[in-house]
């Protein structure tokens, strides 16, 4: 519609020409917006990558640092230490945040499961770094008595138990009570309706759970550097300070060498490239179970 | 026998379970206790001075409280339009095909871990801030009165603006996804009925939609703040994590509550220093613990029953 004179169009015309107007503008900034946040997206995963690539090669993941000054060497100790974490806190948080979801969804009736989902909800909400003053206090000052991979481990474990436990339990809450009820009506008892009948079914959602968690607290860096410390060496004991990815990207980022920067850049696109891998995965998983 | 076994696995599961609010109570406990020493030595007065002066055993902490208001109040204040009105142009006007793309490729960015954006905002953002963002405003809003103090003094990129910007790109995704979630949840009829009554379609989202989606856009927004409050590394990055006054403008370096606990937790030579350092996480602790349970108030009402994404 061609912009008249106002004079020229009855005064009705006007107000739709004018309402017409307001949604082109409004629709134009909410398009900006959306471009806005695209754009650092991608932005800032085209650092990732352009700076990252240059830093990766064989020696990159199989060397340990080079001493201070030389050019060189790689992040080995760090993915070990990484990968160590994972094992060590996947093997405590998945069976806990498991039994926590059953406890909540399968045991309703009990006085506390109230509190149990409660609790989940709010230590997911906690700070990071609160965790790690906690664990500190429990084991490096406490049970331990030093920087150790565990006390990482268990740090990291604290951070996943509510992801597990709440995404579980949106799972089990679908499977559908009639199989609950058919198998208690065999005679089966209600371990055995829990392990056999509704565990598989919600297999998959109980697989996309444990991954999940997995890949949020690879990322994590606050909790570490008061629990894991770090190591240059590589280590498998976990009675002593461990490396982790995120750890080397911190130490090598606020480094005042240039190859440092590069190594964290490069370690930062690894990091990425898993956690994006597995986040795709899990969509795409999940789309096909919804349809 | 098999009943027996029946109950055994009853309490193996809910052993497991209650470990989850053991958790939280040593947690709580734990903080306490350490925070204890500093919490009865300063009292109030913890919150209401900045002298934070380990030789002395002086300790205050109202700069880095100061600090995490302000890098949280920028973080809300540049993400919440954008994430919002990104959020609407996905539920209502985009093209269909493109909009579960785009959402989907905007909450990727939720999975990029914090250190990563640290890097990227040391590196590339920094200096960007330094030279062009932070002149720049200088030159524009710095010379109107009052505004202008915010402006004033030397850029240098590694301050209290840096902090919150880098905030404001971490919170966007969760804010965007939230705020989405709540979008999709509104009753198509909602939309119908307005466009029925001859309303053009802003109109009816503006009227209609977002009316129904309020409570849970401002949940989403407050979790947004729940996790600007307590992120650690990214901040601690650019902050600058040195100035201990409160001055006014945001072009100073500066410290927040969590940046404050990473940078001196292992130099804690004194069990005051300790424990005063521990009373920040206290109050991280209390804090995080209202704010979120505020925020999932307000986004269950507006969901209702629908599952929470895993985003949230």
């Amino acid at each position: 519609m061609a912009l008249t004179p106002s004079s020229a169009i009855p005064a009705r015309h006007r107000v739709v020409v004018r309402r017409r107007i307001a949604e082109g503008v409004v629709i134009g900034l909410l398009l900006l917006a959306t471009l806005v946040a695209v754009t650092f997206l991608v932005t800032i995963l085209g650092y990732v990558i352009v700076r990252g690539l240059p830093a990766i090669d064989l020696a990159f993941f199989t060397e340990r640092p080079k001493p201070l000054g030389e050019v060189g060497g790689g992040i080995a100790p760090a993915l070990i230490g990484t990968v160590i974490l994972a094992a060590v806190s996947g093997a405590i948080a998945i069976p806990v945040g498991i039994a926590a979801a059953i406890f909540v969804v399968e045991y309703r009736s009990g006085r506390f499961a109230a509190p149990v989902r409660f609790a989940a909800e709010l230590i997911a909400g906690l700070p990071s770094i609160v965790i790690g003053v906690f664990v500190w206090a429990l084991l490096v000052r406490g049970l331990v008595g030093h920087y150790a991979a565990i006390a990482g481990a268990i740090a990291l474990a604290v951070i996943m138990v509510p992801i597990v436990a709440r995404t579980v339990e949106e799972v089990l809450k679908l499977v559908p009570n009639s199989l609950r009820e058919a198998a208690l009506a065999l005679g089966a008892p209600r371990w055995k309706v829990i392990l056999s009948i509704v565990l598989p079914t919600a297999r998959a959602g109980v697989i996309t759970a444990a991954v999940l968690a997995l890949a949020r607290s690879a990322g994590e860096t606050a909790p570490l550097l008061l629990t894991a410390l770090g190591n240059d060496f590589f280590s498998t004991d976990l009675l002593r300070p461990i490396g982790a990815l995120p750890l080397a990207i911190y130490r090598y980022a606020i480094s005042p060498y240039d190859d440092w920067h590069t190594k964290a850049w490069g370690a930062s696109l690894v990091l990425v490239l898993v956690i994006g891998v597995v986040g795709l995965l899990l969509r795409v998983v999940a789309r096909q179970r919804v349809r | 026998m098999t009943r027996s076994f029946d109950r055994a696995f009853a309490v193996g599961v809910a052993a497991l379970a209650l470990l989850v609010p053991l958790t939280l109570a040593a947690i709580t406990v734990l903080v306490l206790i350490d925070s204890w020493p500093s919490l009865t030595t300063f009292g109030l007065s913890y919150f209401t001075t900045t002298e934070w002066d380990p030789v002395k055993l002086v300790f205050g902490a109202a700069a880095y409280v100061y600090g995490t208001l302000v890098t949280t109040v920028i973080a809300v204040v540049l993400a919440a339009p954008v994430a919002v009105g990104a959020a609407i142009y996905l539920t209502e006007f985009a093209p269909r095909a493109v909009r579960a793309p785009i959402a989907f490729t905007i909450e990727l960015l939720a999975y990029i871990p914090s250190i990563v954006y640290g890097l990227w905002a040391i590196f590339v953002m920094v200096p960007v801030m330094r030279s062009i963002v932070e002149p720049g405003l200088q030159a524009t809003l710095g010379q109107l009165p009052v505004i202008g103090r915010l402006f004033s003094g030397t850029p240098i990129g590694l301050d209290l603006l840096s902090g919150g910007v880098v905030l404001a790109i971490m919170i966007l995704p969760i804010l965007m996804a939230v705020s989405r979630e709540v979008l999709l949840a509104v009753p198509p009829t909602q939309r119908e009925a307005m466009i029925g009554l001859g309303a053009t379609r802003w109109e009816a989202v503006s009227r209609a939609v977002l009316p129904y989606a309020r409570p849970g856009i401002i949940g989403g927004a407050v979790l947004g703040v729940a996790r600007a409050f307590g992120e650690t590394m990214a901040v601690t990055m650019v902050v600058g994590n040195s100035s201990r006054d409160i001055s006014g403008s945001l072009f100073v370096p500066g410290y927040t509550m969590a940046s404050a606990i990473a940078n001196q937790f292992v130099e804690a030579d004194s069990d005051l220093y300790f424990s005063a350092i521990v009373e920040i996480a206290l109050v991280l602790l209390l804090v995080g613990i209202i704010v979120n349970g505020v925020a999932r108030v307000l986004i269950r009402r507006s969901i209702a029953d629908r599952p929470a994404g895993a985003v949230i």
